[in-house]
């Protein structure tokens, strides 16, 4: 077995397309997610009518302009222009401040104001809502710090674990997530292929070496370069993009090898379905890499998507590493919070590897 | 050669029958391989020949008979079977991104060789082969015929007594197949046991015995000079034609 480790490892380093795979494709897509496709909000146009025009909606537009979050694209006059600011599709959003907003405040302690979204767009405008609800109840507690009749919903969670409101803390799980998947499962399944396409499987099949040690001589060298993968993955984002990773370090990684484990063991599991290559390739691609960054809740809320989608979401099982890194790294849980989803990812990994046993044993009878 | 004696059967097949669903791959095969012989397994394509080598390999379990490779049973002793055969397709199976050394090291290192063993291997094919413009070079770089010849002496680097080619000529031109036949005969002589299918009817005529299967049974077994006779025949190639269209 040890042969094979090193007859692996030559192999996947005289191979460029592998080492792009393995370490090009990492970096570029942390930087990618990072810094092009950053889906925070900056510089949103919006309208404000304002009614009251006293003190305290004064402050509050001032606090909501100088954000930059926003910026003023026009101030509207009526409640009948309202319609019209939004027809001409430049502003995503418009804030309406009601009459006596200072006195209502001061007096009964309670004031409206109501926030017209574009929602074409519903991401975008759940999170222009979020960030907009987030300064209001700001500017509640400056006014009055022991304020209870708080007329807005805080959204206290969105901003909690990310204060700055960077989105590139809730990429980079994704991202990690998605180059163990595709390093992991699409590696393993093509080099496994590959063997059997050239017939060298064959020929080790005929030789006295054990099935079980094929799998694990070719298996090994994927665990430790898809870890190194993780590695840098983390390295960039705690570099690069300031990310704290603020919980166990050890549990985070030990949580990262046994997600490898399973994307390797699905990875094996393509392979004994797959005769070539690109069979491989393509079955890792559709099977893997396009559900698992567009159903893993990583770039689109699964919660915005048809109930039957979101079912189909839960039998991936990116979604439940990506729960379990942000527990980890963002907010800092323990094992006692994500143990449920680990023991899912191990069942994933217990039925990948026993799928592909039994289909082993049937191509030998 | 080696003459047919007792207790000198390289392989023993009894009754063989191979079955996948209703389908007969094989039916009852009966055949022994004499220790040293060079003998040639020929078929049309799908009459059953693969199935058969993969049988023998211990690639697949075959449904009832007896099978004894190398001295060993094929139900109880596979894992011996292994240590005791070698064997080589078509495909060739070298890794091409690895040089002819890494080649030899990876192989006789799955078949348990020592170290040295694998140096003094890898020092002698380079001699006998006359590779050593290539010591450098990955595998893909080598010409087909070199490469072939690699393969045959990689698949017998354990120095195993029974070794299995499975169609080794196939894609190869006249010259490189004399050449690895030549190759072949050396082996034979050193009394390793040759087992090999073809397609090419001219080197039926280079095997000691051969057998022709024929829709999962085996039609017809003898020496090709025998054969020739029985059928008639000027060459292999029209003894075999009279078989396959029955």
């Amino acid at each position: 077995m040890k042969n094979f480790i090193i007859k692996e490892f030559l192999q996947i380093f005289r191979d460029k397309r592998s080492l792009i795979i393995l370490f090009g494709i990492p970096i570029i897509q942390v930087l990618l997610f990072g810094f092009a496709l950053k889906n925070e909000i900056r510089d949103v146009p919006i309208a404000i009518l304002d009614n009251s025009k006293d003190l305290y909606s004064q402050q509050l537009i001032t606090k909501i302009l100088s954000s930059e979050y926003f910026i003023l694209e026009e101030n509207v006059q009526s409640e009948k222009a309202i319609e019209n600011a939004f027809r001409k599709g430049k502003i995503k959003q418009l804030i309406v401040i009601e009459n006596n907003f200072t006195e209502n405040l001061e007096r009964e302690n309670r004031a409206k104001i109501q926030l017209i979204l574009d929602a074409s767009d519903p991401n975008t405008a759940g999170m222009i809502n979020s960030y907009t609800s987030a300064i209001i109840s700001n500017f509640e507690r400056e006014i009055n710090p022991s304020f209870a009749g708080v007329p807005m919903i805080i959204p206290e969670t969105q901003m909690r674990y990310n204060p700055k409101l960077d989105s590139v803390f809730m990429f980079v799980p994704g991202v990690i997530t998605i180059v163990l998947m595709l390093v992991s499962a699409m590696m393993t399944s093509i080099s496994i292929a590959r063997e059997k396409e050239l017939g060298t499987m064959e020929v080790l099949l005929v030789s006295p070496i054990k099935p079980i040690q094929i799998i694990l001589g070719k298996v090994f060298p994927y665990v430790i370069l898809s870890f190194i993968s993780a590695l840098i993955i983390l390295g960039l984002a705690f570099t690069v993009f300031e990310m704290p990773i603020v919980g166990n370090i050890p549990l985070l990684l030990a949580e990262s090898l046994l997600f490898i484990i399973m994307a390797l063991s699905l990875g094996i599991f393509i392979s004994t379905a797959a005769n070539s290559q690109q069979v491989a390739m393509l079955l890792s691609m559709f099977a893997l890499l396009l559900p698992s960054i567009l159903l893993s809740g990583f770039i689109f809320p699964l919660k915005n998507m048809p109930d039957i989608i979101q079912y189909i979401g839960y039998a991936m099982p990116p979604k439940w590493f990506v729960i379990i890194i942000k527990n980890i790294m963002i907010k800092g849980n323990g094992i006692g919070s994500v143990w449920k989803e680990t023991l899912i990812i191990l069942g994933f990994t217990v039925f990948f590897i026993g799928l592909s046993i039994k289909k082993f044993k049937i191509r030998l009878e | 050669m080696a003459e047919n004696k007792s207790n000198s059967k390289a392989v023993i097949v009894k009754d063989l029958v191979k079955k996948f669903g209703s389908f007969v791959a094989n039916d009852h095969l009966n055949f022994e391989v004499d220790k040293g012989e060079i003998f040639g397994f020929l078929g049309a394509n799908g009459a059953g020949k693969t199935t058969a080598i993969k049988i023998l390999c211990g690639l697949s379990h075959p449904t009832s008979g007896e099978v004894n490779v190398a001295g060993y049973d094929i139900y109880k002793q596979r894992d011996l079977i292994k240590k005791n055969i070698g064997y080589m397709s078509q495909k060739f199976s070298l890794y091409d991104d690895l040089s002819i050394a890494e080649n030899i090291r990876f192989y006789g290192g799955i078949y348990g060789l020592s170290r040295k063993k694998i140096k003094e291997k890898t020092a002698e094919y380079i001699e006998k082969l006359g590779l050593q413009a290539y010591t450098k070079s990955m595998v893909k770089e080598l010409p087909l015929g070199f490469k072939q010849k690699l393969a045959f002496s990689v698949a017998i680097v354990h120095d195993p007594p029974i070794v299995f080619l499975d169609e080794p000529t196939g894609g190869v031109d006249p010259i490189t197949r004399r050449q690895f036949w030549e190759l072949i005969y050396k082996e034979a002589a050193k009394g390793k046991t040759i087992f090999v299918t073809t397609h090419y009817m001219d080197e039926a005529e280079y095997c000691d015995r051969v057998s022709i299967m024929v829709d999962g049974r085996i039609e017809a077994l003898d020496k090709p000079a025998i054969l020739k006779e029985t059928y008639n025949a000027e060459s292999m190639e029209e003894v075999f034609i009279q078989l396959a269209r029955g």
